[in-house]
């Protein structure tokens, strides 16, 4: 039994030493410059970032995509979600309590694939239709909603699609530690003649906030891991504007796409190091996301989902 | 202070009050709303396609209409049967160990955080870690390496769920066959895991179809496969792996059977959520999950 356990530290162990060994390659060849070096194009003086051909690695863009669709996903997931988790333990009836936390269940059980291939039939369509010119027209004057990407894909669908998929993790959390505030709380901040709101304010949110922002930690952690549903809308381009409707790339999505078609050591070591940093990023969000949320809900064993 | 002003203070206290219970409303709308439209235009789109050629046979080569996944439904089974032969015994392992053994001990404390971190980790990192411990060795993608990197990702999940489930059997049980001097191995074997094996049940369950909607570590691993194959030396192909292809292609019949598939996979998920569900809200195990 304890060799079972133990084997959770193997698998730790193995993931790291295997990442470790297969970067070392590029580790010993760009050290700490893979990471935020911009190249240029000598003729051209354009951005080169990845160049396999020529063996010039950059992850920048890379680094650059996933943190701006995963911060984009919690600007519009973290509100919703609050909204939900809020509805579902103060405001809902009985009734309804039990089918609606089902179906938030149901969404977070759908697997990423199925969430692109709809992103990509549908959701893109209606960016390139709709959303997109809206923002545009609407937001354009800002810098960040230009017109050069007619396509539909970029950074603000793959953070919708995003969105979607990290909400329900956000909501169950945060409907748990919102379930783990004692009631005397909220009995205590009724009766001195608060609405229901100024109630969930005062008496459940603020005693809870500790475990909502673990709750969107993690949240953030599966939004940067996030690979099939993003590699479909993101628009699969090693390049940074500074508009939220071009194109870009994230670091899962590079590994998905060009590691079968790798030809030269050194592109696997780079995308091996790529997979490390996602590791160890990962890794601490996580950690984070979970000192957080148990120094709330404190001794009760959290839920696996 | 005025009567006048309380008024006023009262009414923008009541108006707040009724906003935020909108805005409330608003939200959980706005998060239904994705899920009817994924169900709704998945079952549109793929149940057309769901015909018995869809269950039998293998793909067509691009331009000949018909064909269907039989292959990758065949290679997600045995992809799965070979992550559930890796990740349940262990995670059940490991459960017991956490729950009945080491409870309240610093190595548990260790483990459990450790299993909980590892479940957040991208599925695609195991399949780096997978390609490296057994593709590169070996010279070849294999469906062994592609059931190694599900089952690996199988472990952190049926630990935990385990755990929480023997958590849950009352001390009384225990206490009981600990008292007709029954020993604690035995006990723990022959009493506490049977009373509680529909929840461990449900909880491999809930990894299973977790893990059989994971595509991105087979993409290097499993690598997929266009004909029936079943051997672990061999690439194969697997639902998702092929959704996936389909999906990126640029022919309409390849569409379509992409949708099909993206439809069984759900309804494989669907019903092992609401078994979940169902067996949860029963009996030792009411309010589980």
């Amino acid at each position: 039994m304890v060799l079972c356990a133990l084997s959770i530290f193997v698998i730790v162990l193995l993931i790291v030493t295997e990442l470790v060994l297969r970067s070392d390659l590029i580790w010993a060849k760009f050290h700490f410059d893979f990471f935020y070096k911009a190249y240029f194009d000598p003729t051209t003086g354009l951005p080169n970032y990845w160049d396999p051909v020529n063996g010039q690695f950059s992850a920048l863009p890379f680094v650059y995509g996933t943190v701006v669709s995963s911060l984009l996903s919690l600007l519009l997931a973290v509100p919703l979600a609050l909204g939900v988790a809020v509805f579902l333990t103060e405001m809902c009836p009985i009734m309804l309590r039990g089918p609606l936390a089902f179906i938030t269940e149901l969404l977070a059980a759908i697997p990423s694939i199925v969430y692109g291939i709809w992103a990509v039939f549908v959701l893109v369509p209606l960016m390139r239709e709709y959303v997109n010119p809206l923002l545009i027209r609407t937001l354009g004057w800002s810098g960040f909603f230009t017109d050069e990407n007619p396509t539909g894909l970029g950074f603000v669908t793959a953070a919708v699609i995003l969105a979607v998929m990290i909400l329900p993790i956000i909501s169950s959390l945060t409907r748990e530690v919102m379930t783990a505030v004692p009631h005397s709380q909220r009995e205590a901040v009724l009766a001195l003649g608060a609405t229901r709101w100024e109630m969930i304010r005062m008496g459940v949110l603020r005693n809870a906030r500790i475990g909502i922002v673990g709750a969107v930690i993690l949240g953030l952690g599966r939004a940067l891991g996030e690979t099939m549903a993003v590699t479909m809308v993101i628009g699969n381009a090693p390049e940074i504007h500074r508009s939220l409707l071009s194109n870009g790339y994230s670091m899962a999505s590079v590994i998905a796409n060009e590691f079968t078609e790798a030809v030269s050591d050194l592109h696997r070591s780079a995308l091996m190091e790529i997979g490390l940093a996602l590791f160890i990023v990962t890794i601490i969000v996580n950690a984070l996301a979970q000192v957080l949320v148990w120094a709330v809900t404190r001794g009760a064993p959290a839920r696996a989902n | 202070m005025k009567v006048g002003e309380n008024n006023l203070r009262s009414k923008i206290r009541a108006l707040t009050d009724h906003t935020v219970t909108s805005l409330a409303i608003l939200a959980t709308a706005l998060v239904i709303l994705p899920l009817v439209a994924i169900f709704g235009y998945l079952v549109y789109k793929g149940a057309g396609s769901l015909n018995l050629a869809f269950f039998t046979q293998i793909p067509k080569p691009v331009g000949e209409t018909g064909g269907g996944m039989a292959n990758a439904i065949l290679g997600s089974a045995i992809l799965l049967a070979m992550a559930s032969a890796i990740g349940v015994p262990v995670g059940i392992g490991g459960g017991i160990f956490l729950a009945e053994f080491g409870r309240g001990s610093k190595l548990a404390n260790a483990v459990r955080f450790t299993a909980d971190v590892l479940n957040g980790v991208p599925s695609i990192v195991m399949g780096l870690a997978a390609y490296s411990l057994i593709v590169v060795p070996q010279n070849h993608f294999s469906a062994l390496s592609g059931g190694v990197a599900l089952g690996i990702m199988m472990i952190p999940t049926v630990c935990r769920t385990t755990e929480e489930m023997l958590l849950m059997v009352p001390h009384a049980v225990r206490e009981a066959a600990l008292a007709l001097g029954v020993p604690n191995w035995r006990s723990v074997l022959s009493i506490t895991l049977k009373t509680a094996s529909p929840g461990i049940i449900t909880g491999c369950m809930l990894a299973f179809a977790r893990v059989a909607g994971e595509t991105a570590p087979l993409i290097f691993t499993a690598l997929g496969n266009s004909f029936w194959s079943m051997s672990p030396d061999r690439p194969i192909a697997a639902l998702p792996l092929q959704i996936w292809v389909y999906a990126q292609s640029p022919y309409d019949d390849w569409h379509r059977l992409a949708w099909a598939g993206a439809l069984v996979l759900i309804m494989l998920i669907v019903t092992a959520v609401s078994l979940v569900r169902y067996v949860t809200s029963r009996g030792v195990l009411k309010g589980a999950s």
